[in-house]
């Protein structure tokens, strides 16, 4: 605080305070139709305050879902395959890319820069935008409908090997040569030097790329045909296209909710590391 | 680039970046090569004869007036995007930058929505602008405004903007918070010593020393509102209603997988990359370096 201006501090606080009502509002009347009837989710205005239905309609979303079109598939389920899918993405990002930021960053060998180049492209080629030969080669590869299909070609990251490479590029070199006086190999070096040393990198990385899989959309639903691999996300695609019958709107809010829940809960009880992540990440 | 100190063994190096490599080949470079070898070839709907047709499938982009409207409407978005949630984003940020008391409640309170899948966020406003039920479609028929995004083009890309830009302030006001808050204090103290009240210090201080930040913001804004709406738009419009929320991401895929126009959407993915490099190399090269105080 530079000088006292009670006003202009009562001001902002103002201001604060209103952008995240309008921030959350969206959240507040999705909570609020998650929580009444579907009798009272069809009637004009809608409910602005809770009703007694909560419990109910989590029970049903979870364990029963929401019929579209002939198969309905209880979120719990979807839930599963979303975590698997984010965990896989996650963790399978971080170990490809310090594997290679610790190549890149500690040997000398033939192709190095040229391998460097290779991952950098990948930082400019964002699935969506070749969706339909990405499509194509999962195809062949006989990898649709399948954990593998779904999650190997998302984990490549050139953004992960950067911020790795950076990590280790601030690591002191004496730490090396004294490894290799008392005779550690590369990997132990790796496993019992570099690893320990870029933890909060890596928590701060995982809550980012958790996410960023988690929240995947297009990609699931092109390579998933199979009811049983559908993540949560795209279940509620297929919710609000349900067609002809009228929406159920507490239900397909419900899901919402479930949905984006487990993120928000990363992000707002990792937020240090969370905040570290993007803005070292991004940079 | 490498350490001065450094391991010299022959297999090892190629090993570790063995996994990262290969997924990069498999899923990236050749699917990219596959594009680009694609949008020269016309096909026939059975895929049973090709034809090398050189530069046809761009020529033909261009002259498509889908396509072409395709581009200016996604411009159009993105700038909107961009423009909508890097403001807010500083208002929110510059009164946040003032505060000391309940700092880490606020910032917590409006980070969040980053976390929220694009078609959850699309959920939400379609939710709340449903024509029939909606609550704001209800508050503003009071107003006697008849809203239905499902008719009117304007207002369909009006809530794919209101969409995306709520689920991007987040991002940047973290950011802009970050930077506001490494700003030394001693300049602010300075300028208010001399009489500059707050807005004045904002606009003489605060935001020229920003501006770094605010580049690499709109750069990363408008990548986000080219490349990662596609839930967004899936789950509000589809593209339509007539084409009028089709950006290039949506129109890829449906050109793709729809309309099963390989040659063309091959082609689409050709120009869509040529703006993700050039849009990386800006970048890269100037953002870093030029605005620099």
């Amino acid at each position: 605080m530079i000088e006292n201006r009670p006003i202009v501090t009562f001001i902002s606080h103002a201001v604060i305070i209103l952008g995240i009502i309008v921030i959350a509002f969206p959240v507040w009347i999705t909570f609020v139709a998650a929580s009444h009837d579907a009798l009272r989710m069809t009637q004009s205005p809608l409910p602005l305050w809770p009703g007694g239905h909560f419990f109910e309609n989590l029970k049903e979303a979870l364990f029963v879902g929401l019929d579209v079109g002939g198969a309905s598939q209880p979120v719990a389920f979807m839930l599963l395959n979303s975590f698997i899918m984010a965990m896989v993405i996650a963790l399978g990002k971080i170990a490809i890319s310090l594997l290679s930021a610790f190549a890149i960053v500690y040997f000398r060998f033939p192709f190095r820069m040229g391998f460097f180049w290779m991952i950098f492209i990948t930082l400019m080629l964002p699935v969506e935008v070749r969706i339909l030969p990405t499509f194509k080669v999962v195809a062949d590869l006989g990898l649709l409908d399948s954990y593998a299909g779904l999650t190997l070609p998302l984990i490549a990251s050139a953004t992960a090997t950067f911020m790795f490479r950076q990590v280790f590029l601030t690591i002191p070199d004496e730490l090396l040569e004294a490894a290799r006086i008392d005779g550690a190999g590369p990997m132990r070096f790796f496993f019992d030097i570099l690893l320990p040393m870029s933890r909060t990198n890596i928590a701060a990385l995982f809550v980012i790329l958790f996410i960023f899989g988690w929240n995947q959309y297009l990609w699931p639903l092109l390579i998933t045909t199979d009811q049983s691999l559908t993540t949560v996300v795209m279940g509620i695609k297929q919710m609000l296209e349900a067609g002809e019958q009228l929406l159920q709107w507490n239900k397909i809010m419900m899901t919402t909710l479930i949905a984006m829940v487990p993120p928000i809960i990363v992000v707002i009880s990792m937020q240090k590391m969370f905040v570290k992540g993007l803005t070292e990440t991004d940079k | 680039m490498l350490k001065r100190v450094h391991f010299n063994t022959s297999w090892l190096p190629f090993a570790l970046v063995a996994p990262q490599i290969f997924i990069t080949v498999v899923f990236f470079l050749w699917p990219a090569g596959q594009a680009i070898f694609q949008s020269f070839l016309l096909e026939d709907a059975f895929g049973l004869s090709t034809e090398f047709v050189w530069f046809d499938n761009f020529k033909e982009l261009w002259a498509d007036d889908a396509y072409t409207d395709s581009f200016s409407r996604t411009a159009f978005f993105s700038l909107m995007v961009a423009f909508l949630s890097l403001s807010i984003a500083l208002v929110l940020a510059g009164m946040a930058d003032r505060i000391v008391k309940f700092a880490t409640t606020y910032r917590t309170l409006l980070i969040w929505p980053y976390a929220v899948a694009p078609v959850l966020a699309g959920a939400l406003f379609v939710f709340m602008f449903d024509p029939t039920l909606g609550l704001v479609a209800y508050a503003l028929d009071i107003f006697g405004y008849d809203w239905n995004h499902k008719l009117n083009g304007g207002e369909a890309m009006a809530l794919v903007i209101m969409a995306a830009t709520w689920k991007q302030i987040s991002y940047n006001f973290l950011f802009f918070l970050a930077a506001m808050q490494s700003i030394p204090k001693s300049l602010l103290e300075a300028a208010a010593i001399d009489g500059a009240g707050p807005a004045r210090r904002f606009w003489t201080i605060i935001f020229p020393l920003i501006t770094p930040t605010t580049f690499f913001l709109l750069v990363v804004n408008i990548v986000y509102a080219f490349f990662d709406t596609f839930g967004i738009i899936s789950a509000v419009t589809d593209g339509g209603p007539a084409g009028a929320t089709n950006i290039l991401v949506y129109k890829v895929y449906s050109d793709g997988f729809i309309g099963l126009d390989l040659g063309g959407s091959a082609a689409q993915s050709v120009v869509l990359m040529a703006i993700v490099i050039v849009i990386t190399i800006i970048q890269f090269r100037y953002i870093e370096k030029k605005v620099d105080y």
